[in-house]
């Protein structure tokens, strides 16, 4: 049976609970969620000892089910002040599922100075004091714990931003080849930092594989499912080819490529930074052009990215960080962004926020446009190091923007909003300003049907069919965050008929039971408005569901765009 | 009448990343296209000074079309 495992920070016990019936057929975001609205005061702040910190895999993590691996991360956000829900690859999850763990719940906080690690195993979790890894870079800490606990063990751990309670600090996550996948975004990080714990160590040893009340039956449908998957264009040879990044020069072309701080749509130098030369450059360089973040990922959108001489210098470098510190900041110099991709993880810093903040603070005037050699100095001198200016700006781009006085700030809820113009890619926008959980694309990744012809089209400049468009892909991902499936299972799902009954004919055939697609679109719609709910009871209203008012006043090249939603438009959006 | 045309991704394998090209009046889409030895399926994206087009459309003097074929991220 699965279980519940229940960690107190404040008297240091720990609990293994059984799984009460109202949370059995929830997984990943669903039970994060439900969890934190059910066991958080929503105008707590988020780095007291009232917050908890949940991990949950999805439905069908731990499966042969292929891209099922990923593990959420729920609590509330000190960076949002809503919830949060942050979903990851890497080696933890399956892990955790096979371990017959449903979910771990952190709570309290210690009432002394010292730092500690969890240890998770099929007995439970124990607590013990840690000195000696405190205030290391998240490679070092990999390392180490495997040193301490064998090359197997699972590790979850926060870096020097984490430890200083940075509202942009992330939690990373150990992947196939010791190297980091992250819990990027919301801060969550932080939230780790305030329990005191500097790692979690997850053990294997007898580990069991998950039960599926069907095989037959679940071995038909996860075949459906993989051939889908390798069928549709995007998910079968687009990802693993160009990685995420291939988006570089078609943003470009639509004029949605956020420049020099949102000030323009297309970016001079966007070739140099392209997904068409990375792939060339990897290759030329003997790193890896595919690679999955998990076992079991048969997209593989991942890549290793070596330097000139051929030595590892970053892996998991996504389209939305290139752009951020590409684009937005005015860097062309690809190995640049790629070492500050690995500082990042080391930092243990989102990459996302991070880069936002970067143009932010080059508006500032803290650093010049394009100055790559600075940007890379203050990540390691100021952020890492923890100085007062590297506080500031590991509170990402709102607390850049509010301590220099700067009004172009690109944020919703005080999230950094990520590489899609919300003035020339309008669903996005409407995704942005409506999600639970602040500015984040993949909550609703319209980018599919507004640029990228999947799931049809809807006219990226118009503003019919928008709202509509970021319901229903909100309402699925929801669910789909659920059930450990990888985002990008989405592309096929929007075109394939039968992806979709696959997916859901595991998760029958998983359990036993017999849920239709409107039981699947009711748990994104019930996911979603109890998000909603949290948020409110926390203070962010419908007046929190607004883009920054430079959106509306300065219209963007090419196309001289603006954004043109009224606030009863937006509104629109929770009629579900 | 000249255009200027760019490729992405797989596309430029063999080909080009630029070019322009000088092309009869009332020229289609499709037959550039075809010109390439792409075919219609291979076609994701089609963009006309930055707008999403379509294979029928009718290219004029001066436009810019960019030609992608079925890819994605996030
Ligand atoms: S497609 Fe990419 S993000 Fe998704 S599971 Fe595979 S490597 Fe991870």
């Amino acid at each position: 049976m699965d279980k519940i495992f229940r960690v107190n920070m404040t008297d240091l016990t720990t609990k293994i609970e059984a799984v009460p019936a109202a949370w059995a057929g929830l997984g990943g975001r669903g039970l994060t969620s439900t969890i934190v609205a059910a066991e958080v005061p929503p105008t707590c702040h988020a780095l007291s000892a009232d917050n908890k910190l949940v991990f949950a895999p999805g439905l069908l993590t731990g499966t042969a089910a292929a891209n099922s691996g990923r593990l959420s991360a729920g609590a509330k956000s000190p960076l949002t002040g809503g919830i949060k829900e942050s979903n990851a690859g890497g080696t933890a999850a399956q892990m955790l599922a096979k371990l017959g763990i449903k979910a771990i719940i952190i709570e309290g906080a210690p009432k002394t100075g010292a730092w500690y690690n969890l240890a998770v195993g099929l007995n439970g979790v124990t607590i013990n004091e840690e000195k000696e890894l405190l205030g290391l870079g998240n490679f070092a800490v990999i390392d180490a714990v495997e040193a301490r606990l064998g090359k197997k063990t699972g590790v979850l751990t926060i870096g020097p931003a984490g430890e200083l309670k940075m509202t942009a600090a992330n939690i990373s996550v150990k992947d196939p080849d010791s190297k980091i996948r992250s819990h990027g975004r919301g801060g969550l990080g932080a939230v780790m930092g305030s329990k005191q714990i500097k790692f979690i160590s997850i053990d294997g040893e007898g580990a069991k594989p998950v039960t599926i009340a069907d095989p037959e039956k679940f071995k038909t449908a996860a075949r459906a499912f993989s051939k889908a998957l390798l069928d549709h264009p995007v998910s079968g040879e687009g990802l693993p080819t160009y990685g995420t990044n291939v988006l570089v020069n078609i943003l470009n072309e639509a004029g949605g490529l956020p420049t020099r701080n949102f000030t323009t749509g297309q970016f001079e130098a966007h070739d140099k930074i392209s997904g068409e030369t990375m792939h060339d450059t990897i290759v030329e360089r003997g790193g890896k052009p595919k690679h999955g973040c998990h076992a079991g990922c048969i997209i593989q959108c991942s890549q290793v990215y070596h330097d000139k001489d051929g030595k590892y210098v970053t892996s998991g470098f996504e389209y939305e960080t290139i752009w951020g510190l590409g684009a937005d900041c005015c860097i062309d110099n690809l190995d640049d962004i790629a070492r500050a991709d690995n500082l990042m993880d080391d930092i243990g810093i989102d990459s996302i926020e991070t880069a936002v903040m970067f143009g932010v603070a080059m508006e500032a005037g803290i650093l010049k446009w394009g100055d790559s050699k600075e940007m890379l100095r203050l990540l390691t001198d100021e952020i890492g190091k923890g100085t007062a200016l590297g506080r500031i700006l590991g509170g990402g781009a709102g607390s850049v923007g509010r301590t220099y006085g700067v009004t172009r700030v690109p944020v919703v809820k005080n999230q950094g909003i990520p590489a899609y113009d919300p003035r020339s890619v309008k669903g996005i926008g409407i995704t942005y300003a409506t999600s639970t959980m602040g500015a984040d694309h993949t909550s609703g990744y319209t980018i599919a049907t507004n640029i990228l012809n999947v799931g049809g089209y809807v006219d990226p400049l118009k503003k019919e069919g928008q709202v509509e468009l970021s319901r229903n892909l909100q309402i699925a991902t929801a669910a789909v965050d659920s059930t450990g499936m990888c985002i990008f299972v989405a592309f096929p799902a929007l075109d394939i008929p039968e992806c979709l009954p696959a997916l859901i004919d595991m998760i029958n055939a998983r359990f036993g039971i017999a849920l239709t697609g409107d039981d699947v679109t009711n748990l994104g719609k019930y996911i979603l408005k109890l998000e909603r709910d949290f948020n409110q009871k926390a203070g962010l209203t419908n007046v929190h569901d607004r883009l920054p008012d430079f959106f509306k006043t300065e219209p963007v090249a090419p196309h001289n765009a603006v954004w043109d939603f009224t606030d009863e438009e937006i509104d629109e959006f929770w009629n579900f | 009448m000249k255009i200027t045309l760019k490729l992405f991704a797989t596309f430029r394998n063999g080909r080009f990343k630029i070019a322009e090209q000088e092309l009869a009046e009332g020229t289609e889409v499709r037959q550039v296209v075809l010109s390439l030895g792409l075919t219609e399926e291979e076609i994701g994206i089609v963009m006309l000074n930055g707008r999403h087009g379509e294979l029928d459309s009718t290219l004029s003097h001066g436009d810019i079309l960019s030609l992608f074929p079925l890819v994605g991220g996030g």
